[in-house]
């Protein structure tokens, strides 16, 4: 789940001191890799490139006026607004709260750690509709805290909050394991206090995770559906989400809006993974 | 290493003890409690109606094809990945990053824009016997689609660190590509390939939005498990929808359980 992984290290090392391609470990295709990569990338296509490129040509398919007529639909607007800002608002609490989290499980040793460790990564493999159902225990109409916020527009930032959790702390994680002290203990020896060496030294080199951390989750943040099914009540206009409004347009047998909309959310799908990919490379490129 | 001041270090220690524990812990822990308050005898019998049960066989057969779908081609297209150059490799492997951050909603969509019995496609495979959408290989396809990159992603750095020598070295002495293969590399990855199919079974079980799609979400039907949650919760059958949420909830913690207890052993070995 590292979202920073380094795609080629010893490649990348190997072109800069000999100055040429790591021949050695890159073979061209032979015959019987050319026919793995052909069936590979045929399922690839037929599972996921043609069924998402048949979306982008459906939405484009009523042209440009009945694309922006469904994207701006008022109820369409106040959905997509809704889930932009909480979006934002939530990646906004993961980078402090997912940074702390990570720094705690990495440089602090106290009982019961290692359970912490483990239930971060409880909002990646609980099924969403049961994310649902696990927060209106808390925060729904039986609450033992006595807060309801069912049906609320503060029960969507909850639920994108849950399933949001582990994508800055996996991400920062890692980096801070593998984080050289000896700067740290240089900036201490030269005076530095504690919050100086975190500033300066430290968050400079978390910088780079966290932004990929902080994009997984705007990511997510925008395309959750599941969660919000029990919990936000889908209320148009009010707690309606982007997905909730697609689905409506498909259960309505509107497939040219669900395609709009569903396009607006590819393009900002794709537009955060080419960004990883990007930061990706200049990290790994800054590094060797 | 910085030691921030004592006073300090108490608070963050206390703030994300707090965080994740109002947030995760203590609703995961009611739901168990709301499940086993009635009984054994409450939660058996609500195990047995038809509805669940038909629900978990669907979840259980789209879970075991996403898993060995993704298992062979996640493994086939790491190695091509790390090992092959060819035109196009950099952005494959940025598009095969894709599944993971599409909505469920839109996979759904996707999918059912090709599939569907009233495209060209749907059309044509219906004429030969296959219904996709509205039926399991609908489900089968959408539960695929979301799990795809996780084993991928953990094979892809692994193959790379491990590097190509041992291979190159059997492969001078004589081993044919498939040997190389069983006794060389997938001995080296063997962890990775674990903890990407523990993650796919996980991410397989737990699939709701894009199923609810292409499913149609017939009830008695089409419904895998996750989707007999939402329908029994509606439908004010409670203790229904918690004992197959606990069940699956099991299902989840069991599995990032297995991947952070295996994770250690590797680094020591």
């Amino acid at each position: 789940m590292t979202a920073v992984a380094e795609l080629d290290p010893p490649v990348e090392a190997a072109k800069r001191k000999t100055g040429k391609p790591y021949v050695e470990s890159r073979r061209r295709l032979g015959t019987g890799s050319r026919v793995g990569l052909g069936v590979a990338v045929l399922w690839f296509s037929l599972l996921v490139l043609i069924p998402l490129a048949v979306v982008v040509g459906t939405a484009a398919a009523g042209g440009a006026g009945q694309f922006l007529a469904a994207l701006t639909n008022a109820q369409t607007l106040n959905a997509i607004g809704l889930t932009v800002v909480v979006s934002l608002a939530v990646t906004a609490i993961n980078v402090v709260s997912g940074t702390i989290i990570a720094w705690v499980l990495v440089r602090d040793r106290f009982w019961g750690r290692s359970l912490l460790n483990v239930v971060i990564d409880i909002p990646f493999a609980l099924p969403t509709i049961v994310a649902g159902l696990v927060l209106l225990s808390l925060y729904g109409n039986n609450s033992p805290l006595g807060i309801n916020i069912a049906n609320t527009r503060w029960a969507v930032a909850l639920a994108i909050a849950f399933v949001t959790l582990p994508f800055v702390v996996r991400a920062v994680q890692p980096v801070l394991e593998e984080l050289d002290v000896d700067v740290e203990e240089a900036a201490a020896c030269l005076g530095a206090g504690p919050f100086a060496t975190f500033g300066r030294i430290v968050l400079p080199s978390l910088a780079p995770a966290i932004t990929s951390g902080a994009a997984l989750s705007f990511a997510r943040g925008i395309s959750e559906y599941g969660s919000m099914v029990l919990l936000s009540g889908n209320l148009p206009n009010r707690t309606e989400v982007v997905s909730v409004r697609v689905l409506t347009h498909i259960e309505n047998g509107d497939l040219a809006s669900a395609a709009a909309l569903a396009t607006g959310m590819l393009v900002i799908a794709a537009a955060v993974i080419v960004a990883l990919d990007v930061l990706r490379r200049t990290v790994a490129r800054r590094d060797s | 290493m910085i030691r921030e001041p004592k006073p300090v270090r108490w608070v963050l220690r206390l703030f994300v003890i707090c965080y994740v524990g109002l947030l995760v812990l203590w609703p995961v822990f009611l739901v168990a409690q709301r499940t086993l308050s009635p009984g054994w005898q409450a939660v058996v019998s609500s195990l047995s109606s038809p509805e669940v049960l038909l629900g978990l066989r669907l979840t259980g057969i789209a879970t075991f094809w996403s898993v060995l779908f993704n298992l062979v081609f996640g493994v086939g297209i790491s190695l091509l990945l790390v090992r092959y150059e060819f035109r196009g490799k950099r952005l494959l492997s940025v598009l095969l990053d894709l599944p993971l951050s599409v909505s469920p909603v839109v996979v759904g969509l996707a999918l059912m824009l090709v599939y569907a019995k009233g495209t060209p496609v749907g059309r044509f495979l219906y004429g030969i016997g296959y219904q996709i959408i509205f039926a399991t290989p609908g489900i089968v396809l959408a539960t695929t689609f979301v799990a795809l990159p996780l084993v991928i992603r953990e094979v892809v750095p692994v193959l790379t660190e491990i590097g190509d020598d041992q291979e190159v070295a059997a492969r001078s002495l004589g081993a044919s590509g498939w040997q190389t293969f069983w006794r060389v590399t997938l001995p080296g990855i063997k962890w990775a390939v674990v903890y990407g199919v523990v993650l796919t079974l996980a991410r397989s079980l737990g699939e709701f939005g894009a199923v609810k799609v292409v499913s149609g979400n017939i009830s008695l039907q089409t419904q895998t498990a996750t989707l007999v949650v939402q329908d029994t919760y509606q439908d004010f059958q409670q203790q229904t929808a918690y004992t197959v949420s606990l069940l699956l909830t099991l299902a989840a913690v069991l599995c990032i359980t297995v991947v952070a207890l295996l994770r250690p052993k590797e680094k020591l070995s």
